[in-house]
């Protein structure tokens, strides 16, 4: 399997205080990882590494097996490796295809906007990441709707810009069962399409249930991977991280 | 049937505000007509409220797009005088009127920008600052002119004067330039990249700003639509009258921010409608010229120009508190 990103051996130091030590990491075509630690276990620092908004001090970054130079956020927009925000970035007074076209606008000359090029699109996007509802479509205002089905555009968008690889930043946080389930659908949907998403999570039932593989993150360091054949229950990568985590 | 559903919920989440302002234009047209049918069938009082809606709307649709975008603006009403002051000293020089309304148009672009950076730049409240702003071009202008105002005459003999101002049919020719703005800037508002962004920014600008919209340069931008607007307000007007007055502009200030709110653009920013607006021009100009039409004193017009404030804020408030 191709791998989209390869993380060799980073660093990243903020003055004195290292952040990340010498991690590794790859992400491969249609896989969802799931990384997990604890708070200041790094994660923050290995994402924003990864879709470059810090370059690594030291290690290198591969994109299909390639080493980049230079790497930045404008080269991890353009490799297809697009970020989910926690907050998602919407503005939920506007309609989901003005949201899944914001900043990026199908344009005719002088400006003016491909409207009906974009609400075919919007609905097609929507429809293949999983919204069933007949209530919703490309028109409705994000306002509307419920949390999940927010992250739902925010991935939609991801996938319009070209996305490889989607990063999701605690998508499911402060989100009800019936809410994470829908974003698990988008996710798998993601996944269907042959496209890579790097799941962050806090909550290990949440990330157990998404993830093809875990990433277990530990004060700066990547203390563990596995897959998820090699264990048969959250509980069990639960007791995994507790015990990397206490030898360490 | 749910599709339908979905299609008028979305038409009536684009398109309430405006018919709301459809519905209170009309009613307040029907009262009118009940109180003073003999005032209403007479065509000189719509022909004094054409006279005065251009104008109007070339200040108050840019506003649609300002508060939209999360700013207000109040030196607008003294950049209106800047622009016809400038207008005006230039045709008395000798300038060509034509080069005169492009320089005079250029100046309201201008300040726009300027009160735009400053508040975007140094992050200050837009009213506050605007404010200061509106004291600030009086005062440089009552400086100038010397507290005198300027006439010119001579823009009648000039090509511009009939295209612009002129009579055509028996319509003032700004009622036309004054619709073609209006349908640009419904095009420009809604199916336009400008007026997208403007959306967004006064939506959520964190977002937009994180989605690579660059929030500053939409809201300068804003400003300087407004200054445009207006320009072309004021210089139209100078040459309706033929005179720049050094005191011009300010009654408009608080008709032309109370028709944008009569309108449905509501005051928190991410929404605007620009059909809305026309309607509450419209409100705002029959209620200046009717109270007056069906006999009634001059000094009921604020008490009622206040009412319909709130009253319109109370019925907008019908359609919904900002989403978020």
């Amino acid at each position: 399997m191709e791998n989209i990103i390869e993380l060799d051996n980073v660093t990243k130091r903020f003055g004195g205080i290292t952040a990340l030590n010498k991690a590794s990491l790859k992400v491969t075509r249609g896989e969802v990882v799931g990384l997990i630690g604890d708070n200041g276990a790094g994660k923050s620092t290995l994402i924003k590494t990864l879709v470059g908004v810090y370059s690594p001090d030291e290690g290198d970054i591969l994109i299909r097996g390639k080493k980049v130079n230079a790497w930045n956020a404008l080269k991890a927009r353009e490799s297809g490796i697009e970020t989910v925000f926690q907050d998602r970035a919407l503005t939920p007074q506007q309609s989901i295809v003005k949201n899944i076209f914001m900043g990026k606008e199908l344009r005719y000359p002088f400006g003016f906007i491909k409207e009906k090029e974009q609400i075919f699109e919007a609905n097609r996007l929507i429809r293949e990441i999983g919204f069933t509802s007949k209530l919703i479509n490309a028109e409705s205002p994000v306002g509307n709707l419920s949390g999940g089905e927010r992250q739902g555009v925010a991935i939609a968008r991801a996938i319009y810009n070209k996305a490889e690889l989607i990063v999701l930043d605690e998508p499911t946080n402060n989100l009800s069962l019936n809410e994470t389930q829908k974003v698990f659908d988008f996710v798998l949907n993601v996944k269907k399409s042959n496209r890579s998403v790097l799941f962050i999570g806090h909550n290990i039932y949440h990330v157990y249930d998404i993830s093809d593989r875990f990433v277990i993150l530990d004060r700066g360091e990547v203390v563990h991977q596995l897959n998820k054949n090699d264990i048969s229950t959250p509980e069990e990568l639960m007791k995994i991280m507790r015990d990397t985590i206490g030898a360490h | 049937m749910s599709n339908n559903n979905s299609y008028l919920s979305n038409y009536f989440h684009r398109n309430g505000r405006a018919l709301g302002s459809i519905g209170y234009f009309v009613l307040l047209m029907v009262i009118f007509l009940i109180g003073a049918p003999e005032a209403w069938i007479r065509p000189n009082l719509h022909q004094s409220v054409f006279v005065m809606m251009p104008t109007l709307i070339f200040l108050t649709i840019p506003l649609v797009f300002l508060v939209a975008s999360g700013e207000i603006d109040l030196s607008f009403a003294s950049t209106y005088a800047v622009a016809a002051y400038v207008f005006a000293l230039l045709v008395k020089n000798g300038v060509d009127p034509a080069i005169c309304l492009a320089l005079g148009i250029f100046t309201g672009a201008a300040i726009g920008a300027l009160v735009g950076t400053l508040i975007v730049v140094f992050r200050l409240s837009s009213l506050v600052a605007s404010l200061g702003v509106l004291f600030l071009l009086r005062g440089v202008i009552l400086l100038l002119s010397n507290s005198r105002s300027i006439t010119i005459m001579e823009v009648e003999n000039h090509w511009i004067y009939p295209l612009l101002v002129g009579n055509f049919y028996g319509f003032p020719m700004q009622i036309f330039w004054a619709a073609i703005f209006v349908i640009f800037c419904y095009y420009f508002f809604n199916k336009h990249v400008f007026g997208i962004h403007i959306q967004h920014v006064g939506d959520n600008s964190v977002s937009a700003e994180q989605m690579g919209i660059n929030v500053n340069a939409v809201k300068i931008k804003a400003f300087m639509f407004v200054g445009v607007g207006a320009a072309i307000g004021g210089i139209f007007t100078t040459m309706i009258t033929y005179t720049f007055f050094p005191t011009q502009g300010f009654g408009y200030l608080l008709l032309a921010l109370a028709a944008v709110f009569v309108g449905g653009t509501p005051y928190w920013g991410g929404l605007g409608t620009i059909i809305g607006a026309v309607f509450g021009v419209g409100i705002i100009a029959y209620m200046e010229i009717g109270i007056i039409a069906i006999g009634w004193s001059g000094e009921w017009r604020q008490f009622f120009n206040g009412l319909i404030i709130l009253l319109a804020l109370l019925g907008h408030r019908l359609h919904g508190e900002r989403v978020r």
